[in-house]
């Protein structure tokens, strides 16, 4: 997958988890805490989400990673560049 | 089959912890005893009407479109949308004491003003514990019992006005007689005062279909009239469980939601000497909860409105203080809960067929639970009416519009939820971790705090969450 393919699963993972938000508008650069309410729960569902579908392991150290649109694609390219988009 | 975990109990919790595990393609199975589901927020069908068990109101009532709280919270970790639950707004609710009446609705402020004109000199020290509340988070789980009284008597003065927060408060959660821990006050006082009441339009019913719809379509079992008798404990670890009819059943982890005490015995001697982890000490010194209720069911020729009762819930006391403890009487007849489930909010010409006033009572769960067989029903019934009679001090008559009427006890709820003793808020000590003396043996639901409906389905999920998808 590359960087488009990846923001696209991120962008379906917070879409099942807050169906109600309108995501149209997310600003990739800005923390997703400053654009949606999202809680330490839906984080650790982030994670769940991506090991559910890709098997990917997320540290707890690294979850600051995942902090916005940009980091989080930054840092899920190398550990999906193998996955078929 | 071997599955990931075995969850003991259909409730809120149950199913809400099932949920989670299915949703992450873990191999689930839920056990529940009983010939349906919903533990202490059930229901059942008796001369052609609905009834609802435990619901009186959801509480932590938040309207469409919320985003943030613990509804909001719990649909999105449910993956479960606002309409799923379909809640509509209470009425407006009382506090009926001697000589003092407080409302309250769902916008906080209206208390607050109350507050402010029928306890002028209680106002700023309201104001504060409001603060200390709103300050406080009782999500951690890490925190140590204080005494609810203590913290609220440093703020308000007048024992009466004490009285009247406490009222509802303990009716609708607290395990502890004459107490609360303070992290069990917040939790009730943010989802009755601040937060609010709701019903769906179909009660409990509404709710519980959401929930075993979703959950079997993650790929979940549920299997009714599957009582666990045992859970396996080999070398400090639980493997399993084996049913009422000698089946065993193995499993990674197993998730009980009937229970500290009762989950103890389901052990066996296999904990024998073993501490509860968290303080809690050993697991022979620990209590089940005592506090139970009777609740009397009137269905009514007429809408309780149309006898000028419109409110949807009344917590009522006549003595000079609230006294909230096991009665020595079969039951309490000095205090209660009114609840009227046709007075909520419901759709522009949607109203309940019937009208219907719920009376519940503190109740002596020995008397009840020991009674012969054959003085049982006749128990029920003058007891019942004798709730009636001391409730309508309290609301307008309806005793002669009474077309039908149906009186569960102690008895009822242990059928219901297993509970030691029809123990309807569980175990005085609340496991707030759901950790148990054995490995792979988790604990949700009503005994490990998180209290109301709303609460117990967190509960399920934070349980998950925490101990069984971390991995």
């Amino acid at each position: 997958m590359v960087p488009a393919d990846i923001r696209k699963v991120i962008l379906n993972i917070l879409e099942r988890i807050a169906p109600d938000e309108d995501l149209s508008n997310l600003d990739d650069s800005k923390p997703f805490r400053e654009q949606m309410e999202l809680d330490s729960m839906d984080f650790l569902d982030i994670v769940m989400e991506l090991r559910k579908l890709y098997r990917v392991q997320i540290p707890e150290a690294d979850y600051p990673n995942l902090i916005s649109m940009d980091s989080t694609v930054t840092y899920l390219t190398p550990l999906l560049k193998d996955v078929p988009a | 089959m071997r599955y990931h975990t075995v969850i003991i109990g259909a409730g809120m919790s149950g199913l809400a912890a099932g949920i989670r595990l299915a949703y992450y393609q873990k191999p689930v199975c839920i056990l529940e005893r009983h010939t349906t589901i919903g533990g202490l927020n059930s229901f059942y069908r008796l001369r052609a009407r609905n009834h609802d068990v435990g619901l009186h109101a959801v509480t932590n009532f938040a309207a469409p479109g919320t985003r943030t709280g613990p509804l909001a919270k719990l649909l999105k970790q449910l993956r479960l949308r606002w309409d799923d639950f379909a809640l509509k707004p209470q009425c407006g609710s009382a506090v009926a004491f001697p000589g003092k009446r407080l409302r309250f609705t769902n916008d906080f402020s209206v208390l607050v003003e109350e507050v402010a004109s029928e306890f002028p000199q209680q106002i700023d020290g309201f104001r504060k514990l409001v603060a200390t509340i709103e300050g406080f988070d009782e999500l951690n789980l890490n925190q140590q019992v204080v005494s609810a009284m203590q913290v609220v008597s440093e703020h308000i003065s007048d024992p009466l006005l004490v009285d009247m927060l406490f009222c509802p408060l303990m009716f609708y959660g607290s395990a502890t007689p004459r107490d609360m821990d303070f992290n069990q006050f917040v939790v009730m006082f943010k989802s009755i005062f601040k937060e609010g009441f709701g019903r769906p339009f179909e009660g409990v019913r509404q709710i519980l279909k959401s929930l075993t719809r979703h959950y079997k379509e993650l790929g979940g079992e549920l299997k009714l009239r599957h009582g666990v008798r045992e859970i396996k404990i080999e070398n400090g670890r639980a493997v399993g469980v084996i049913l009422d009819d000698g089946r065993e059943i193995e499993a990674d982890n197993v998730l009980s939601t009937v229970g500290s005490v009762e989950t103890f015995r389901l052990c066996g001697g296999a904990l024998a000497g073993k501490t509860v982890p968290g303080d809690h000490g050993a697991v022979e010194q620990f209590q089940h909860g005592q506090i139970s209720f009777n609740e009397s069911i009137s269905i009514l020729d007429c809408q309780p409105r149309e006898l000028g009762h419109g409110e949807t819930i009344i917590f009522y006391n006549d003595s000079e203080r609230f006294t909230y403890d096991v009665p020595t009487e079969p039951c309490d007849l000095r205090s209660g809960i009114i609840c009227s489930p046709n007075n909520f909010q419901y759709d522009e010409g949607q109203q309940l067929e019937d009208g219907i006033v719920r009376i519940t009572a503190l109740a002596n769960p020995d008397y009840w639970m020991n009674l012969p067989p054959d003085e049982y029903a006749a128990a029920k019934a003058v007891w019942g009416t004798k709730i009636i009679d001391s409730a309508v001090r309290f609301m307008p008559e309806f005793r002669s519009h009474v077309v039908d009427t149906d009186i569960f006890t102690p008895k009822t709820i242990h059928r219901f939820t297993g509970h030691l003793k029809g123990a309807v808020y569980g175990a005085p000590r609340k496991i707030l971790t759901g950790d148990m003396p054995a490995e792979h043996l988790f604990l949700a639901g009503t005994d490990q705090g998180f209290l109301g409906i709303i609460g117990s389905m967190l509960s399920g999920i934070t349980i998950a969450n925490n101990q069984l998808l971390r991995e």
